[in-house]
């Protein structure tokens, strides 16, 4: 741009009660439509990233839900490391990172907490508006939102998963348990990392589709629990496939698929969760983009 | 400039703007007003690309919302919802709001100067007054530095002082050339700050007028008589040849100010007065009785009315 820099008048006039039309170039002296010294940008996906990464740290809502985060998987891994070491001499034989499971599993209540509120919680207080008329791509708005988030949640448990990997595999040392592979290395931190942000922007799309906080955690905390609480009650030999089902399809259970534990033989294995995961979220984001496009704001 | 053309918004059986057709121009304030639920905010959301219209168009300079590269610089608005997180502080609303649109970050710490929040910057929305919710609003709106400026209700929540900065901050901003775009339901403040006027009820185009037109049809004078000889008095004046309304609590309006004349008439005659006076209508019942005769018309009939031209149905009084 070759406008030259802007004099910005507002700087002269620090106390809000001094007139404003004196801060301003003199009055009257152009009618055929205002011209900004602030040069003109064609907006594009990357400065709507850079917005929602500032929106996103600057609510304490965030850091609470990480904080949490971070104190479950890691307390929770190390208190299970503690407890295995201090009480159980033989492993017998399984991969220490399998118990880093526990934590994470409770720890991805957090996480879909996170990803509701980053889109949900602009319904509640009336930002999405603000956000909109900044931004009236809705699709880009959701995007950059998708983009922030699934970064930021597969960076923290990411560190948090490799963190709580390396101190299980330190505490068991000498208890006879397995020394992990690089596949099961791979799938204990990349792979369960990948799995929890995607999880997270599932929630994020339920949100956004919802438009109501509590109500987006609340489906997304029945879905991750009720199908495995359901399945447990499931007594009836007729119903035994749906049984089955309902275990191996199980969100905890295709966590713990990650750890190469399983409910049952059949049913997902290897990377399986990932891509049914991928698959669920391109879904549910392909859903939020629509109606996006189609409801008022 | 902003352009309507037969804009429409319908939530299923009720109309909530009704085929508006208005412009508002640039260099000059221009005042949108009707009663609460007339339709002003649909039709700023509309503008907005918030809500979309059911029929109709609305451009700006020629192009929709949505295609604006650059919104913030184009139009800055100030909606009736605060539209910001209460977790947030008054500076990070801003920056987010600027990254979005590329605008530098210094004008953030500009506007927070103009609208008198840089000592707050850094807390939270939430324990923002209503005036100051409302300066952040307006903060956040010329945060592009737009020709354009839209706001709903500015003057809501705000103090006196307030209140007067916000009109001459209005006033200044066209004054610049700008197009300022501005809602309420006070017509008196309406007669502080605008140059032109849309009035809206029912979501229906109402009157699209400049503002010293609008005085000059309804700065209506009229005496106002009253008497216990009422039969007598009317006798009186209608054979002098003048008109009297009578007005709901037993007293009589004559049009135009002939205070002196009625006077000595009633003396000529013996007629016992016990008010004689002359009177000024007021813009605000003059728009009370606009927008009043519209919900009227609406409730007994519901055939689409033709448009009213601007002044036929008000002036009879």
């Amino acid at each position: 741009m070759s406008t030259p820099p802007p004099p910005m008048p507002q700087t002269a006039a620090p106390d809000w009660q001094a007139a404003p039309g004196a801060a301003y170039p003199a009055p009257g002296s152009t009618h055929s439509g205002y011209h900004s010294p602030i040069p003109v940008v064609r907006t594009h996906l990357g400065h709507a990233i850079a917005s929602e990464w500032t929106k996103i740290k600057s609510v304490r809502s965030t850091m609470w839900t990480l904080g949490v985060f971070v104190l479950l998987v890691v307390g929770i891994g190390l208190l299970t490391g503690l407890v295995v070491s201090g009480s159980d001499p033989d492993a017998g034989g399984e991969s220490p990172l399998s118990l880093g499971f526990f934590g994470l599993l409770l720890g991805g209540m957090c996480v879909i907490t996170l990803g509701v509120l980053t889109t949900a919680s602009e319904y509640g207080t009336g930002m999405i508006r603000t956000t909109m008329v900044a931004c009236p791509s809705r699709g880009r708005v959701l995007a950059a939102k998708a983009v922030v988030f699934f970064l930021l949640a597969f960076v923290v448990t990411l560190v948090c998963a490799t963190l709580i990997g390396f101190l299980h595999v330190a505490l068991l040392e000498g208890h006879n348990a397995k020394e992990p592979s690089g596949e099961e290395w791979l799938k204990g931190t990349v792979g369960i990392s990948l799995y929890l942000a995607l999880l997270g922007t599932l929630s994020l799309a339920v949100g956004s589709i919802i438009r109501h906080s509590a109500g987006a955690i609340t489906i997304m905390i029945g879905a991750v629990l009720a199908p495995l609480v359901i399945a447990l009650f499931m007594f009836s030999s007729s119903l035994q496939d749906v049984q089955q089902a309902l275990f191996e399809y199980s969100i905890p259970n295709q966590m713990s698929i990650f750890y190469a534990n399983s409910l049952s033989e059949s049913g997902p294995s290897g990377w399986d969760p990932l891509w049914i995961m991928l698959v669920a979220t391109a879904a549910a984001l392909g859903g939020a983009f629509a109606l996006l496009e189609k409801r008022d704001v | 400039m902003i352009e309507l053309e037969g804009l429409t918004k319908r939530y299923g059986e009720k109309v909530a703007v009704d085929r508006l057709t208005f412009t508002v121009r640039p260099g000059i304030v221009t005042g949108f007003l009707g009663p609460n639920g007339a339709g002003k905010s649909t039709t700023m959301r509309m503008i907005l690309g918030l809500d979309r219209p059911t029929a109709g168009d609305v451009r700006i300079d020629g192009t929709h919302y949505d295609r604006l590269k650059d919104p913030l610089t184009y139009i800055g608005a100030l909606l009736e919802a605060k539209g910001v997180h209460p977790g947030r502080s008054a500076y990070h609303h801003l920056l987010c709001l600027a990254q979005s649109n590329k605008i530098p970050r210094r004008r953030v710490h500009e506007v927070l100067d103009t609208v008198g929040l840089t000592a707050v910057a850094r807390k939270k929305a939430k324990g923002f007054s209503l005036g100051m919710g409302q300066r952040l609003g307006i903060a956040a709106a010329l945060l592009g530095d737009p020709r354009i400026l839209m706001f709903d209700e500015p003057v809501n929540g705000l103090d006196p002082e307030g209140i007067h900065w916000i009109r001459t901050l209005m006033k200044s901003l066209a004054a610049q050339g700008r197009t300022v775009f501005v809602s309420s339901h006070l017509m008196s403040e309406m007669a502080l700050t605008a140059d032109h006027l849309v009035v809206i009820g029912q979501g229906r185009l109402l009157a699209d007028t400049s503002m010293a037109e609008f005085i000059e049809h309804n700065s209506r004078s009229y005496v106002r008589v009253r008497s216990p000889q009422r039969e007598r008095l009317l006798d009186v004046l209608h054979q002098a040849g003048i008109t009297a309304v009578e007005n709901g609590n037993g007293s009589l309006e004559v049009d135009g100010s002939k205070a002196e004349y009625i006077g000595e008439l009633a003396a000529r005659n013996q007629l016992v007065l016990h008010e004689l006076s002359s009177q000024q209508a007021s813009l605000e019942e003059a728009f009370m009785r606009l927008t009043a005769e519209s919900v009227e018309y609406h409730a007994h009939s519901g055939a689409p009315e033709p448009r009213q031209q601007w002044g036929d149905d008000w002036r009879r009084g």
